[in-house]
C-alpha cells in the first residue's frame, strides 16, 4: 500500500521535475543569443568609454590577452584588450580589482597607453555607501575623469595620493577611503603596464572565450 | 456571473488592500526593503515579480486535481523555481541593465514567501481564472507598495525620480529621469537598509490610520455594523 503510493508519488515528481527543467532549458536556449549579444555589447560600450577613439582604429574585442597577476588584484584570469592605430600597439585595457574599498572590492577598468599614461577609467563594480563614496561612478560625478592624461613615475609618487595624503586627486566630503583604493588601484595598472612593456605588447596571444 | 464579479471584487480589495502581501501579510520583506532603493528597481522587481506569482497561480491551479496533497509542496516549489527562472533568463536577454542593477533578487524571487503562499492558501483550491486573477491583484498589491517605497526613498535619498529608467523600459526612458533638487549631501539615511525599515513602517501605519478612519465612520453611520479590521492596535 504504502510502496504503492509512494512509487505514485514518486512518478508524479518525475514529470513535474522533467516539465519544470524542460521549460527553463527551452527558455534558455531561446535566449542564449540574445544573452550573449547583451554582454558583448556592454563590454563593448564600457571599452570604447575609457578608450578615445583617436587612439585605435582596430576592433577593439579582437586583440585580446589574458592576465592574472596578484599585483592587479587579481584572483582569477581576465581578459585584457589591446588597441591599435596603423598596427602599431597604441595601449592597453585592463581590469583591476582594488581590493582595500570602504566596503568590498571595487572593480575598475583602466585604459593605458603604451607609456604608462592614463586614457581612462571607470569603476564597473563597487559597493560603496550611496551618497558618499560612489562618486567613483561617472554617473554621480566627473571625478573618475582627473586621471585623464596623468602618468605615476614610480611605486613613491608623492602626486598619485588623495588631497588629503598630499597629493593631487580630490577626496569626497564624508569619504576618503574610496579615492584612496581608486587612486592607488590606477597607479597599480599603469605601472603593471610600464614595467611589462617587453610581455604585454608583443603580438600573439588570444583569449579562451 | 454575478457571483465571479462578485468573486473577483474581493480579490481585488483582498490583494491590494485588505490582505496585502507586503503591508498586511508582510511577506516577501527581504526583497522588498532590499530593492526600493529607486523607483526603477523596485518597479523592475515589482514586474519581474507579478509575473511569477501569475505563472505560478496559473500552473499551480491547473495542475491542483493531479497533485497528491503529500507531495504538493515540492510541486509548488519545482513550479515557481522553474518561472523565477525563466523570468530571469528573460531579464538577462532583453533587460541586461535591470538585470545587473537588480543582481541576486531576481533569482531571490523564489524565497518570496508571497508566491508559495499564494500558491498554497489561494491557488490550490481555486480555478485557473480566479487564482490568475489572485496573482494579478496580489502580484499589484506588493508592487504598488514596493514602487510607493522606492519614490519615497529616491525623492529623500537623492532627490530624483525614476533615475535610470532607462535601464528597465529602454534609451526612450531616459528623458523619464526627473531631478527634483539638487543636492550634494543628499539624506543619506533614506536610501540606506534603515531608511527601508523605517518607510516600510510609516506606510504600514498610514494604512492602519486609513483603516481606523473607515472603521470609525462606519460605526458613526451604523452602530450595528462594525467594519473587519486587519491588524489595526485600537488607539483609544
Amino acid at each position: 500500500m504504502i510502496i504503492k503510493s509512494m512509487s505514485r508519488n514518486g512518478a508524479i515528481l518525475a514529470i513535474f521535475a522533467l516539465a519544470t527543467t524542460g521549460a527553463v532549458t527551452l527558455t534558455q536556449i531561446a535566449t542564449k543569443d540574445k544573452i550573449k549579444q547583451q554582454e558583448q555589447a556592454t563590454l563593448m560600450r564600457s571599452l570604447t568609454e575609457v578608450m578615445p577613439s583617436h587612439a585605435y582604429d582596430n576592433q577593439l574585442t579582437a586583440n585580446c590577452i589574458e592576465i592574472n597577476d596578484a599585483f592587479l588584484g587579481h584572483s582569477k584570469t581576465t581578459n585584457a584588450y589591446r588597441t591599435q592605430k596603423e598596427d602599431k600597439m597604441t595601449g592597453i585595457i585592463l581590469e583591476t580589482t582594488a581590493p582595500d574599498g570602504y566596503s568590498g572590492k571595487i572593480e575598475i577598468l583602466s585604459a593605458i597607453y603604451v607609456d604608462g599614461t592614463v586614457a581612462g577609467v571607470r569603476v564597473i563594480k563597487h559597493k560603496e555607501t550611496p551618497g558618499l563614496g560612489d562618486k567613483v561612478e561617472l554617473a554621480r560625478s566627473s571625478w573618475i575623469l582627473s586621471f585623464n592624461n596623468k602618468k605615476p613615475l614610480s611605486e613613491k609618487d608623492p602626486t598619485w595620493a588623495v588631497k588629503k595624503d598630499g597629493g593631487q586627486f580630490d577626496q569626497f566630503t564624508g569619504a576618503t577611503i574610496t579615492p584612496r583604493a581608486v587612486v592607488n588601484a590606477v597607479k597599480r595598472a599603469s605601472l603593471y603596464v610600464q614595467h611589462n612593456q617587453d610581455s604585454l605588447f608583443v603580438s600573439g596571444g588570444a583569449c579562451h572565450e | 456571473m454575478s457571483n465571479l464579479h462578485a468573486d473577483i471584487k474581493e480579490l481585488i480589495y483582498q490583494g491590494n488592500w485588505k490582505n496585502n502581501p507586503a503591508l498586511v501579510q508582510l511577506l516577501g520583506l527581504c526583497p522588498l526593503l532590499a530593492v526600493t532603493g529607486t523607483v526603477t528597481n523596485a518597479l523592475g522587481l515589482a514586474i519581474a515579480t507579478l509575473f511569477v506569482l501569475v505563472g505560478s497561480n496559473v500552473t499551480v491551479s491547473l495542475v491542483r486535481n493531479f497533485v497528491p496533497k503529500d507531495i504538493r509542496i515540492p510541486v509548488f516549489v519545482m513550479i515557481i523555481a522553474a518561472f523565477v527562472t525563466i523570468i530571469q533568463l528573460l531579464i538577462n536577454a532583453y533587460a541586461y541593465g535591470l538585470y545587473q542593477s537588480l543582481g541576486i533578487f531576481i533569482p531571490l524571487i523564489v524565497t518570496n514567501c508571497a508566491i508559495i503562499g499564494r500558491a498554497e492558501a489561494y491557488a490550490s483550491k481555486n480555478t485557473p481564472i480566479l487564482s490568475m486573477i489572485d496573482g494579478i491583484m496580489m502580484g499589484l498589491g506588493f508592487g504598488l507598495v514596493l514602487i510607493v517605497l522606492g519614490a519615497m526613498r529616491e525623492i529623500l535619498g537623492q532627490g530624483t525620480l525614476f533615475d535610470g529608467a532607462h535601464l528597465l523600459l529602454g534609451d526612450w526612458a531616459t528623458n523619464l529621469s526627473i531631478t527634483l533638487y539638487q543636492v550634494d549631501n543628499a539624506f543619506l539615511l533614506a536610501i540606506l537598509p534603515p531608511g527601508a525599515f523605517i518607510g516600510m513602517g510609516l506606510l504600514i501605519a498610514g494604512k492602519n490610520v486609513i483603516d481606523q478612519q473607515i472603521a470609525a465612520k462606519n460605526k458613526t453611520t451604523n452602530t450595528a455594523t462594525r467594519a473587519p479590521r486587519a491588524r489595526v492596535t485600537s488607539m483609544d
